[in-house]
């Protein structure tokens, strides 16, 4: 079996690893980068805690070779907080208890992130609705929810 | 023990500051059971039966061991022989001896230097098999001719000539039954089943082992109580119990399920036998196939109520599989099945059933929901044969402090009266319903737990505190342990720093389970700072020259106790801690106890649900938890354990459950077919917490995580009826089945 | 396994004829890499077609009708402001699949190779008339949507051939197309039923119709009993009620897991009606 080299770009930073040809980008990322805020729930799509965005779109680490991400720009759960400061939607779970155990929360923040982007409004609907591929099992997605919509006003209110 | 009545007035308890863990949990830094890693490391992957129930005739590992790459591979003869009891239980479940018992289980287990080496390895691992009949269902494991799972496994309980699978059996009451059923205006007796659900944490089973020949070994892992994993693993290996240290991770989720162990025995064999440490990490449907969800149950009850609405008699039989060993939790759901009411002729039966199942394991309020769904739905049935208000009838039954419970013991204070009352009030349970919508409320218990427990503070050289307590923080905790630290200690919660330790830092604490963490080492955290400020405030005495009674502990400062003592200024924590190591040294707290008085917690809910007449598909329109918490020291995540208790039940009511093909294969062991609630399925979960605070604990606290998912199954099933008229006695109402029973009606 | 990104279909036709052992192609990839995590299929050679040209292109074309590249993501088709206008049925069909994740990888030629009976993408292709262009040893053919999946799993794709484009032939005036399929919950389910109708009106009456069900039947069903039922009303009482039965009468489906066979057949009616509804009033120009 012979590695691929693979040059890309992790939270702005270009990095390089090798994998193998069946190594999933959540296990180059994880096990080849350390780093390892995006956690492997799954492994088939259906939980969302390996979300990153890949080129600014939202996908599952899991479900994307570790080989695709050749020339790629990939931003994790690690790339959020910058210059020390919390991202907005950050500070808001903390301050909501949107979390609990923990374990889902990266992957969650990376998708919440990707919708205000894209949507800097959203209804609560349209927030559940973005977020279902994002399995909690501790809250109840309830003060996620709040979280959610209480970081996009302040973020509207910010620009 | 003795303690000071519950305090009242709180300066940081009750507030809702910021979880001290949550920077690292929202910037991905938190590191969990998977994201461990050693110098050295292999990683290990679990070889599992395919088949339900199998004899293991010869595992030939020839093939693995020459790939390369490959560096160990374990079977059960690398563990030792002679264990008995719930250790050989485990043993077995965790590498199977000479049977494979249900789907899923281990037979063999491969170390190599990369996991897709040793994924590849499982490959070439040759297994025979004789091929047994299997069971997975409940009634069918305790017919004449089910396939025997293990002769022998029934204890002293089981009466003679019931199926060998019936491993346990209980009966318990009081009253005359006949008597109380005379009494009764109306009778109901129905049959109800619920499916086995699993807890569903996100985080799979993770852990590193590093485990020497000369029997000391360290490991890392994902677990709800790190020494009851240090005692599993050290019996079935056949270690001394101190040679192993065990420090938890981070948790990503339990439930009740990573109070056992399933890998990481494997994973420390695996290490002994590779001289390296060993990763060993679950898929998501090794997790779903061979960790354990709770047990299923089929049910017989008969209630009898007066037109006045009074319970007059109630009787249950509960017959419940927990997989291929003893232990499904019988035992608390005859305990609790009728415990909400104060019932004088009251009769209980259960049966603990083997099946070619994985060993169950607990889950939040393990036992109680199963009981309640039946017990909770007859009484609805009850309320609407009569006429009654479902709340109404509730209060008229409820009960209160020196109620003899239907378990046996007068109550303590309790709160379930008050949940029924706010339940009523809540604007909730007055909203206009449109069509094709019901209304269902049901209340549930939980007893809760003390257990061992052992914490320690010690204050640092700036006087601020530092707090090592044994539970992991599964939920938040830590910041409940620091509000109740600060608030003992008088000083800001800032200023408090919380750690897990490990099993070679604190003596033993039992895990977090039982809802005990915030009663049982925050009872020991302020115990522990009580024992602390004593010290502070006879290094103060010292200084001043006085007697230590006559110094008192206030707002972080030590002061003279009255005129009487003599004119100092107060002493502050800081100011006696930059002196403490020419003043007598460092100064800590200790405190080890088992607590009793952990007081239980009621809950109502009341749930809203539209139903799709054409499809049977349920909607969750609104859901209200009402609960009583005794005090909240962070109400935050106490509203937190609420709805996510809540959220669970939903899951368990309406979608989730475990499917057996004929062939005794799990069909759904992946997340999209194990279909626990998504975002969109839910509405906001409204909370109220009900505060009648617990006599056993010095703020009041009683445990809340496991209430909450107690009162959702019969709630949602009673909503249904009210929706469609039919009642629905098998869990879960998926839309197949609700829509059958709607034309069933037409 | 050997990893490849050909730069063009007649090269990934070429590694895929030569190859000896098991040849998966790797679009967005949500099947094969889930089938790749459980070792339940371990391809020998896995043909990245990302790196040729044009396959992440929406084109419409000069007759009014699409041509979707291979690669293009169920988000990008959701995202895209005219596709969705002409083919609203198509374009939710899609979006249904999976969770946002998976929308930005998932593709609709995808979910038609998986194969699945169930595959929410393809009624309301095979309503539309949908075709692929096909590349293989010999050249390119055209085969149409409806033609492709011949089994659960099964495709009628030969050994070398790829898909390389989607068709999808103009809307024209007056058309209107909708999919609805029924999931226990309310996303990230395998549909236990699926329907699509795409119709013609003519002022108040319905002049063409496809009705097509998902995961009735071992693929995916065009009904002409169904289409009878609807032609020539106004979706009255009575074609509504025509059509749910035609549509139970069509239903061949299996007790699974995920559903009963009764339940099936009664939830292919609720649904066909449900559908035909949401379809017509997009056709009359009344709803989006």
């Amino acid at each position: 079996m012979s590695k691929i080299h693979v040059t890309t770009k992790v939270n702005g930073d270009e990095v390089e690893y090798l994998c193998e040809p069946r190594e999933t980008l959540l296990d180059c990322l994880r096990d080849h980068l350390d780093l390892t805020g995006a956690k492997e729930g799954c492994g088939t799509g259906d939980c969302g805690a390996c979300s990153v965005t890949m080129d600014g779109r939202l996908v599952c680490s899991c479900l994307v070779l570790g080989a695709e991400a050749q020339g790629k720009e990939i931003a994790t759960i690690e790339g959020m907080a910058e210059d020390g400061a919390l991202h907005p939607l950050q500070r808001k779970f903390i301050e909501h208890a949107a979390l609990q155990c923990g374990i889902c929360t990266p992957g969650i923040l990376v998708a919440a992130k990707s919708l205000l982007e894209k949507n800097p409004d959203p209804t609560e609907t349209e927030m559940r609705y973005w977020l279902a591929g994002n399995l909690c099992r501790c809250t109840g997605y309830d003060k996620i929810i709040r979280a959610v919509m209480d970081a996009a006003a302040e973020m509207r209110e910010a620009s | 023990m003795a303690l000071d009545g519950p305090k009242q007035d709180f300066k940081y308890i009750g507030t809702r500051p910021e979880r001290p863990d949550g920077w690292d949990k929202v910037t991905g830094k938190a590191r969990f059971g998977a994201d461990f890693s050693m110098p050295g490391m292999l990683h290990g992957a679990i070889l599992r039966s395919p088949h339900a129930h199998a004899k293991i005739i010869k595992i030939d590992a020839t093939k693995a061991l020459a790939l390369k790459g490959v560096k160990a591979v374990v079977t059960r003869a690398d563990f030792p022989e002679g264990l008995e009891g719930e250790d050989w239980n485990i043993q077995e479940n965790v590498m199977a001896g000479e049977k494979a018992l249900y789907d899923g289980h281990a037979v063999a287990a491969v170390a190599a230097t990369s996991q897709l080496i040793a994924r590849d390895a499982l490959k070439l691992i040759e297994v025979e098999y004789e091929v047994l009949p299997h069971v997975t269902d409940v009634d069918k494991a305790m017919a004449e001719d089910a396939p025997v799972i293990r002769e022998g496994a029934a204890d002293y309980s089981v009466p003679e000539g019931m199926h060998p699978n019936v491993v346990r059996y209980m009966e318990s009451g009081r009253g005359d039954l006949e008597k109380g059923f005379a009494e009764a205006d109306l009778v109901i007796e129905e049959s109800f089943t619920t499916e086995a659900a699993h807890q569903g944490y996100i985080e799979p089973h993770a852990c590193v082992a590093n485990l020497g020949a000369d029997g000391k070994g360290d490991l890392w892992c994902c677990t709800q109580g790190h020494w009851f994993v240090r005692q599993m693993c050290t019996a079935v290996l056949g270690l001394e119990a101190t040679q192993l240290r065990v420090t938890p991770s981070e948790i990503g989720g339990g439930f009740g399920g990573k109070t056992t162990v399933f890998i990481d025995p494997v994973a420390l064999a695996l290490s002994r036998k590779a001289g390296r440490p060993v990763k060993l990490v679950m898929s998501r449907s090794e997790v779903l196939r061979a960790t354990g969800p709770t047990a299923s149950a089929s049910m017989d009850i008969k209630m009898g109520m007066t037109k006045e609405g009074k319970i007059t008699a109630a009787s249950g039989t509960f017959r419940m599989q927990g997989g291929a060993f003893p232990g499904a939790p019988v035992d608390v759901t005859t305990m609790l099945a009728f415990a909400n009411y104060d019932i004088e002729h009251v009769h209980h039966v259960g049966y603990d059933v083997m099946t070619n199942r994985p060993k169950q394991a607990a889950y939040r309020a393990p036992g109680a929901p199963m009981g309640a769904f039946a017990t909770e739905s007859v009484l609805d049935e009850l309320c609407r044969g009569l006429g009654l208000d479902p709340i109404e009838t509730r209060l008229k039954n409820a009960v209160k402090e020196g109620t003899p419970a239907t378990f046996g013991p007068k109550f303590p204070p309790v709160g379930l009266i008050e949940t029924l009352e706010e339940a009523r009030a809540h604007p909730n349970y007055s909203v206009k319903l449109g069509p094709n919508q019901g209304r269902g409320v049901a209340s549930g218990y939980w007893m809760n737990w003390g257990g061992e427990t052992s914490a320690s503070v010690a204050i640092g050289d700036d006087g601020s505190v530092q707090v090592s307590i044994g539970t992991v923080d599964i939920g938040g905790s830590r910041a409940s342990m620091a509000l109740m630290a600060a608030e003992a200690f008088g000083i800001p919660y800032e200023n408090v720093r919380v750690s897990i330790a490990d099993t070679g830092s604190l003596g033993i604490n039992e895990p977090t389970h039982g809802s005990r963490a915030t009663f049982a080492s925050g009872l020991a955290i302020i115990e522990a700072s009580r024992e602390a400020t004593r010290k502070l405030c006879q290094r103060a005495a010292d200084k001043w020259g006085i007697d230590a009674d006559a110094v008192t502990w206030e707002d972080g400062c030590a002061k003279p106790s009255g005129p009487n003592a003599g004119e100092f200024d107060p002493l502050t924590i800081a100011e006696i801690a930059a002196e403490m190591g020419s003043t007598g040294g460092p100064i800590s707290g200790h405190h080890e106890s088992t607590p009793d008085g952990f007081g239980g917690s009621f809950g109502t809910h009341v749930v809203d649900v539209e139903v799709d007449p054409e499809t049977g598909r349920t909607t969750i329109l609104r859901y209200l938890v009402v609960q009583d918490a005794g005090k909240a020291i962070h109400p935050a995540y106490v509203e937190g354990q609420f709805q996510g208790g809540a959220v669970q039940g939903i899951g368990w009511t309406l979608n989730e459950e475990y499917i057996y093909g004929e062939d005794g294969r799990l069909q759904n062991p992946i997340f999209l077919d194990y279909r626990v609630p998504v975002a969109s399925d839910l509405p906001m979960i409204d909370t109220v917490i009900v505060e009648v605070p617990n006599p056993g604990h010095p703020y009041g606290v009683r445990g809340v995580g496991e209430t909450g998912i107690t009162p959702p199954l019969p709630a949602i099933a009673n909503a249904v009826r009210d929706a469609i008229g039919v009642r629905m006695k098998k869990l879960p109402l998926t839309p197949p089945r609700v829509l059958a029973a709607i034309k069933a009606r037409d | 396994m050997q990893y490849h990104t050909p730069p063009s279909f007649e090269e990934a036709s070429r590694i895929a004829a030569s190859a000896s052992g098991t040849t998966r192609f790797l679009a967005g990839g949500t099947d094969v890499l889930v089938q790749l995590r459980s070792d339940l299929v371990t391809p020998d050679d896995l043909i990245d077609v990302k790196h040729i040209p044009g396959v992440k292109e929406i084109a419409r074309q000069e007759d009014g009708g699409w041509r979707i590249g291979v690669a293009v993501a169920g988000a990008e088709m959701t995202e895209h402001p005219d596709l969705g206008r002409d083919w609203p049925g198509i374009v939710e069909g899609m979006d249904l699949i999976g969770s946002t994740q998976i929308q930005g990888r998932a593709t609709l030629v995808g979910n038609l190779c998986n194969g699945s009976p169930a595959a929410d993408g393809v009624p309301a292709l095979v309503a539309a008339g949908a075709s692929v262009t096909v590349t293989g040893p010999n050249g390119a053919r055209d085969v149409a949507v409806a033609d492709i999946p011949t089994g659960p799993g099964k495709t009628c794709l030969e050994k070398g051939e790829v898909i390389s484009a989607l068709n999808i032939p103009a809307r024209g005036e007056n058309g209107g197309d909708a999919y609805l399929r029924f999931i226990p919950r309310t996303e990230m389910d395998i549909a236990v039923v699926g329907c699509a109708v795409n119709l013609r009106v003519d002022g108040d009456t319905i002049t063409e119709a496809r009705v097509v069900l998902g995961a009735v039947a071992p693929t995916i069903r065009a009904v002409q009993a169904c289409a009878d039922a609807l032609i020539g009303t106004t979706l009255d009482d009575a074609a509504l009620e025509a059509l749910d039965k035609a549509a139970r009468a069509a239903c061949e489906p299996i007790d699974d897991k995920r559903g009963t066979v009764e339940f099936r057949t009664d939830v292919a009616g609720v649904l066909a009606r449900r559908a035909a509804k949401i379809a017509y009033a997009r056709a009359k120009g009344e709803q989006s």
